[in-house]
C-alpha cells in the first residue's frame, strides 16, 4: 500500500523494505513515503516489524531488501555512523560516562566543530528541551524524563536530516508521558525537522503524529491521518487495533435502488466504499450506535453495566454479540433482557472485504 | 527475618578460626627473635624480616614476580578484550568453540600444563627463558581476564554504541571514546585478577623456572622443601601482608564477591 | 552496482521486490578480534599438549635417554605396576575426602554468611574467600608449621588431655587432607554461595508459615535448591585436588606421593619424562571426564529447576 504517491515531496522513501529472520518475515514490502516536515508514527502491537524497520533505516540491521532513499539519495548504502540521522532510543542510550552536556555536544565533536560554536549550540540545545541548568549532571543523577530531554537534545543537536524516536515514552510514567507528549510536539513545531516515531500505543500515536502507519505481522495495514484511521479503518485489524470497534460479519451486493448495500443479519446498510460483493464485515464504532424504532439490528441485551459517564451494553443479535455506548444524559434505555433494535448512520461505519487472513488478526488483536 | 542460631554462630567461628590459622601462625612465627621456629613468646622482632634483605634471591625472585605478572597481565588485557568483545557482540560460527578454547586453560591442571610448557619449550629454544615464563602465564591467566571483560561488555547497553555511530563516531572513536570507558571497570578488574593469578602460580612455574629466572613462590617452594625455618615464615608473611592489602583494595573498588562470582551482570 | 543504475531499475520494477542491496557488513570482524586469542591458545596450548600426549609414547632407558619410538608401554607400565595403582588410588581417596569435607563444612557456612546482617556479612566474606588470594605455598606453609611435632596443634591436643603422645600429621594423608580442605574450600563456598543467590529467602518464611519447623525447612526446601551449587562445587574442587601440587609436595613430602609429585619427581629427578607425561595426560583425561561428565549430569538433572 503506497503512501500519498510521487507527488515529488517525498524526503524519505522505503521502497518494499523486507527483512527475514530465518523463515519469519519480520518487515515484508513495507513502502511508504514520508514528507519534509512530517512526523508520522509507525505503530503497532509488538512483532509488528516496526522496530525492526526504524532499524533498518538506522542501518542497525542490514535489510534483506528493498530500498531507502533520503532525499533521493540511497541511504542503505551508507554506514549507521555516516547516514547523520537523530536518534532516541528506547532506552534513551546515554553515554553515563558524560555529564549531559558532553552527552549532547558527543555528536558535534564527531562534525570537528570547533569548541566555541559547540559550546553554543550544546547551551541552545539544553535550552529548547528546558534543561539549561542540567548541563554539568550525569545521566545517573538525572530523572526518566530529564534523561529523555537530554536524548532528545542530544539527537537534536546535529541537526538530522530525520529524526527517528524508538518508543521514546514507553519508560515513562503517565503524567510525564502526557507532558512529554505535549513537549514532543512544541519541538518538533519549532525545529520542523522530519520525524518518525515507533510506538505501541495508539493515543499517543495519534496525539503526536501527522499520519499514522499501522503495521501488522511486518505489513503495512493503512497510512492515513489519525482521524482517517480511525473512522475509516482498510481493514479490520487496524479497525480493532485502534480503539474498540463491532465487527459484524455480513453480506455485500447490489441493492434494490441500484447502489451497493451490505446485509448483516436482518438489517441492510447502503455502501458509499468500493467494495467488491460477496462476503464482507462492516465496523462500527460502539459510541456510534444507537436504539431506534425501526431499520436496524435487532437483538436482546445481554448485560448493561454503568461507568459514570456513560453505559456500557451488550447486545446479542443473529450477526454476534456487540457493545454500544450510551451516554448517561438521562434519557430512557432498554433493560437487561429487553429486545431491541440498534442502527447507526452509514457513515458512521467502515465495510471492508472478509478476508480470512485479516479476519484472524482481529481475533488476535480483540 | 531468619537469624542465625547459637550453634550456627559456634560453627562459623570455627569455621574462620580454621580458615586463619594457618595464615595467622605464618605471621606470627615471622616476628620471632629466636633462631629457630617458635612462637614471639620472647618479644617481637623484626630479625627475620631485615634477613630477607641478607638472600638477594628472594628479593630478585620477588621483583622477577612482579615484573612476570605485569606483562603477562598486560599482555593477557590485549588479548582478552577484543576476544570478549567478538563473543559478547556478535553472532558467529563457531563463537561457542572459541569462548570454550579460551576458557580451556581452567580444566588443565597447572600439573600437566608445566610438563606440557617443559617440553614445549625446551624444543623451541625457549626453556629457562623470561619470554617463556611469559608466555605460559599469558595462557592460564587469560580465563580469569576474559571472564571479567565478558561480564562487563554483556552487561552494557548496546543501544549506547549504537547512539555513538548514529552520531557519527567510526567503529574506533566509538571503541576508544564510549565502550572502553564503559568496560574499564571490568578491564581493571580483570588485570588485578590476572596478575594475583600469575603472582600466585607455583604449580606451573616450579616445571619452567630456571635458577635464573624464577618466581617467588617457586623459591619458597624449593627452600621449604629442603628446610622450614623463621626465614620462609617473614617472606611469607610480607607476601600475606601485600596480598591482603590488595584485597581491600580491590574489595573497596570493585567487590570481592563480584570479582570471584563473577557476577558482573547484574 | 553503482547508486545511478539502482534509481533508474526502482520504478520499473514497482511489483517485484528490488534485489537486496546492503552496506557491506564484514563477516571476519569476530574472527579477526578473536585471533590473537586463537592463535595464542592454539600455539601455546594445544600444540604442547598434543606434544605432551606424543612424549608419553615415547620410551625412556637409564642410559640412552628418550627413544623416538610409538609405543604404549608406558600406559602398560602404569597399569600393570602396583606401585602406580597405590599413587593413583591415594591421589583420589585423598581428591574424595577433601570434596566431602568441603562439602560439609563449606555449604553451611554459606549458608550461615547470606544469613548475617550487612557489615558483618561482607568481613567475613573477605575472610573465607580472601585465602583464594594467598599462594597455596604460603597458606601450606602455615599448615607445616601447625602440624609440626611441636606445633600448635599437637601442644593443644595434649593440652587439652585429648592425646597422650604427638599425633603424626606431616607426612600423613591426614595431614594432606586437612591442608587441602583448607585450600580448596572457599571454592565451594564461592559456589553455594552463587546459588543461594537465586534463592527467594520469603520460600523459607512460606514454608515457615505452612507449618514446617526449622529442621524440615532446610531438609525440604533449601536444600533441594542449593544441591546444584554443591555439586558444581564438588566437581571444582575434586579436580583441584586430583591435580594439586604444592600441598601435598610439602606436607607430604617424598614419602607420600600422588599424582602430581608423582609426575614431578619423574620430570625433574628421575628425568623419565616419558612416564612423567603418561602420568600427566592420565591426570588430564581423568579431569576431563569428571569436569565434562558432572556437568552433563548436574545440568541434565537440575536443567528443569533452573532456567
Amino acid at each position: 500500500m503506497k503512501g500519498e504517491g510521487d507527488d515529488g515531496m517525498a524526503y524519505l522513501v522505503l521502497d518494499q523494505l523486507t527483512k527475514r529472520f530465518g523463515n519469519w518475515t519480520a518487515v515484508d514490502h513495507a513502502s511508504l513515503t514520508v514528507e519534509k516536515g512530517e512526523l508520522i508514527s509507525l505503530l503497532g502491537p509488538s512483532g509488528c516489524g516496526k522496530t525492526t524497520t526504524l532499524q533498518m533505516i538506522a542501518g542497525f540491521l542490514d535489510a534483506d531488501g528493498g530500498r531507502v532513499t533520503l532525499d533521493g539519495k540511497d541511504l542503505l548504502a551508507k554506514k549507521p555512523n555516516e547516514r547523520g540521522l537523530g536518534i532516541v532510543f528506547q532506552s534513551y542510550a546515554l553515554f553515563p560516562h558524560m555529564t549531559a552536556a558532553e552527552n549532547v555536544a558527543f555528536g558535534l565533536e564527531m562534525r570537528k566543530i570547533n569548541r566555541a560554536d559547540r559550546e553554543r549550540m550544546v547551551a541552545d540545545a539544553l535550552k529548547l528541551v528546558g534543561l539549561e541548568q542540567y548541563g554539568d549532571r550525569h545521566p545517573r543523577r538525572m530523572s526518566g524524563g530529564q534523561q529523555q530531554r537530554v536524548a532528545l537534545a542530544r539527537a537534536l543537536v546535529i541537526k538530522p536530516s530525520l529524526l527517528l524516536l524508538d518508543e521514546p515514552l514507553s519508560n515513562l510514567d503517565a503524567k510525564m508521558r502526557e507532558e512529554m507528549q505535549i513537549e514532543l510536539r512544541r519541538i518538533q513545531r519549532t525545529v520542523g525537522t522530519t520525524m518518525i516515531l515507533v510506538t505501541h500505543d495508539q493515543s499517543e500515536a495519534m496525539a503526536l503524529s501527522d499520519r499514522v502507519v499501522v503495521m501488522n505481522k511486518g505489513r503495512i495495514q493503512q497510512v492515513a491521518t489519525p482521524q482517517d484511521a480511525y473512522d475509516r479503518p482498510a481493514n479490520a485489524f487496524v479497525a480493532n487495533f485502534l480503539g474498540r470497534t463491532n465487527l459484524l460479519p455480513g453480506m455485500v451486493g447490489a441493492g434494490a435502488g441500484g447502489g451497493t448495500v451490505i446485509t448483516v443479519a436482518d438489517s441492510v446498510w447502503p455502501v458509499a466504499q468500493e467494495v467488491p460483493a460477496g462476503p464482507g464485515a462492516l465496523a462500527v464504532r460502539p459510541e456510534k450506535i444507537g436504539f431506534v424504532d425501526a431499520g436496524g439490528l435487532s437483538g436482546t441485551v445481554l448485560a448493561r453495566v454503568f461507568q459514570g459517564t456513560q453505559w456500557l451494553f451488550e447486545i446479542e443479535t443473529a450477526a454476534g454479540r456487540l457493545m454500544v455506548i450510551r451516554q448517561h444524559d438521562g434519557s430512557p434505555l432498554p433493560a437487561e433482557r429487553e429486545r431491541v433494535m440498534v442502527g447507526w448512520r452509514p457513515q458512521d461505519m467502515a465495510v471492508m472485504p472478509a478476508d480470512p487472513d485479516t479476519a484472524s488478526g482481529v481475533r488476535e488483536a480483540a | 527475618m531468619n537469624r542465625n542460631g547459637p550453634i550456627a554462630l559456634i560453627f562459623h567461628c570455627l569455621f574462620l578460626g580454621f580458615l586463619l590459622a594457618p595464615i595467622l601462625i605464618v605471621c606470627a612465627v615471622a616476628f620471632t627473635s629466636q633462631g629457630y621456629l617458635s612462637l614471639p613468646t620472647e618479644g617481637l622482632s623484626l630479625r627475620w624480616f631485615r634477613a630477607i634483605g641478607d638472600n638477594p634471591e628472594f628479593i630478585r625472585a620477588f621483583k622477577d614476580s612482579l615484573l612476570l605478572g605485569a606483562v603477562s597481565s598486560t599482555l593477557a588485557i590485549l588479548v582478552a578484550v577484543p576476544a570478549a568483545l567478538a563473543i559478547a557482540r556478535h553472532q558467529f560460527f563457531g563463537r561457542e568453540a572459541i569462548q570454550a578454547l579460551f576458557l580451556s586453560p581452567l580444566m588443565v591442571p597447572h600439573i600437566v600444563l608445566g610438563i606440557a610448557f617443559l617440553r614445549f619449550f625446551t624444543m623451541i629454544g625457549l626453556g629457562g627463558t623470561f619470554a617463556g615464563l611469559v608466555l605460559s602465564h599469558v595462557i592460564i591467566i587469560l580465563p580469569f581476564a576474559l571472564r571479567l571483560i565478558l561480564a562487563a561488555s554483556t552487561g552494557m547497553d548496546r543501544a549506547v554504541e549504537n547512539a555513538a555511530a548514529s552520531l557519527g563516531a567510526s567503529s574506533w572513536t566509538c571503541f576508544r571514546r564510549v565502550t572502553l570507558p564503559l568496560i574499564l571497570p571490568g578491564v581493571a578488574s580483570g588485570w588485578v585478577l590476572a596478575f594475583i593469578n600469575s603472582f600466585d602460580e607455583v604449580t606451573m612455574t616450579v616445571f619452567i623456572a630456571s635458577p635464573e629466572t624464577t618466581t617467588l613462590p617457586v623459591r619458597l617452594f624449593l627452600y621449604i622443601q629442603d628446610n622450614i625455618d623463621p626465614l620462609v615464615a617473614a617472606v611469607s608473611a610480607v607476601l600475606i601482608f601485600l596480598t591482603v592489602a590488595a584485597m581491600l583494595v580491590l574489595d573497596r573498588v570493585y567487590g570481592l564477591e563480584r570479582l570471584l562470582v563473577g557476577k558482573g551482570r547484574d | 552496482m553503482a547508486a545511478s543504475t539502482e534509481t533508474q531499475v526502482s520504478g520499473a520494477q514497482a511489483s517485484a521486490p528490488p534485489p537486496p542491496r546492503r552496506r557491506r557488513r564484514w563477516p571476519l570482524a569476530p574472527y579477526l578480534l578473536s585471533a590473537p586469542g586463537l592463535a595464542l591458545c592454539a600455539v601455546l596450548l594445544l600444540v604442547p599438549l598434543v606434544m605432551t600426549f606424543l612424549l608419553s609414547l615415547n620410551s625412556f632407558s637409564f642410559y640412552g635417554g628418550i627413544q623416538n619410538v610409538w609405543q604404549l608401554g608406558n600406559y602398560a607400565d602404569i597399569i600393570a605396576d602396583d606401585y602406580f595403582h597405590e599413587v593413583f588410588l591415594r591421589t583420589f581417596r585423598i581428591a574424595a575426602l577433601v570434596t566431602l569435607l568441603c562439602a560439609v563444612f563449606g555449604a553451611p557456612e554459606a549458608y550461615i554468611l547470606r544469613r548475617m546482617k550487612s557489615p558483618w556479612r561482607g568481613l567475613c566474606l573477605l575472610i573465607v574467600l580472601g585465602p583464594l588470594l594467598i599462594s597455596v605455598v604460603s597458606r601450606t606453609l602455615g599448615w607445616a608449621l601447625l602440624f609440626g611435632s611441636t606445633g600448635l596443634v599437637n601442644q593443644g591436643l595434649m593440652g587439652l588431655g585429648l592425646i597422650a603422645t604427638p599425633i603424626e600429621f606431616m607426612y600423613t594423608e591426614t595431614g594432606v587432607v586437612i591442608a587441602l580442605t583448607h585450600v580448596l574450600v572457599p571454592f565451594m563456598v564461592l559456589s553455594v554461595w552463587a546459588s543461594l543467590q537465586r534463592l527467594d529467602p520469603q520460600v523459607e518464611n512460606a514454608a515457615l508459615s505452612l507449618g514446617a519447623g526449622p529442621l524440615t525447612v532446610m531438609r525440604r526446601v533449601v536444600l533441594p535448591q542449593i544441591v546444584p551449587g554443591i555439586l558444581s562445587g564438588s566437581i571444582i574442587v575434586f579436580a583441584l585436588a586430583a591435580s594439586a601440587f604444592a600441598t601435598p609436595a610439602i606436607i607430604g613430602g617424598r614419602r607420600l606421593k600422588v599424582a602430581a609429585t608423582l609426575a614431578y619427581d619423574e620430570f625433574l629427578n628421575t628425568l623419565n619424562w616419558p612416564l612423567g607425561a603418561t602420568v600427566a595426560v592420565l591426570l588430564l583425561i581423568a579431569n576431563i571426564v569428571i569436569i565434562v561428565g558432572c556437568n552433563r549430569l548436574v545440568e541434565r538433572r537440575y536443567k528443569q529447576v533452573f532456567e
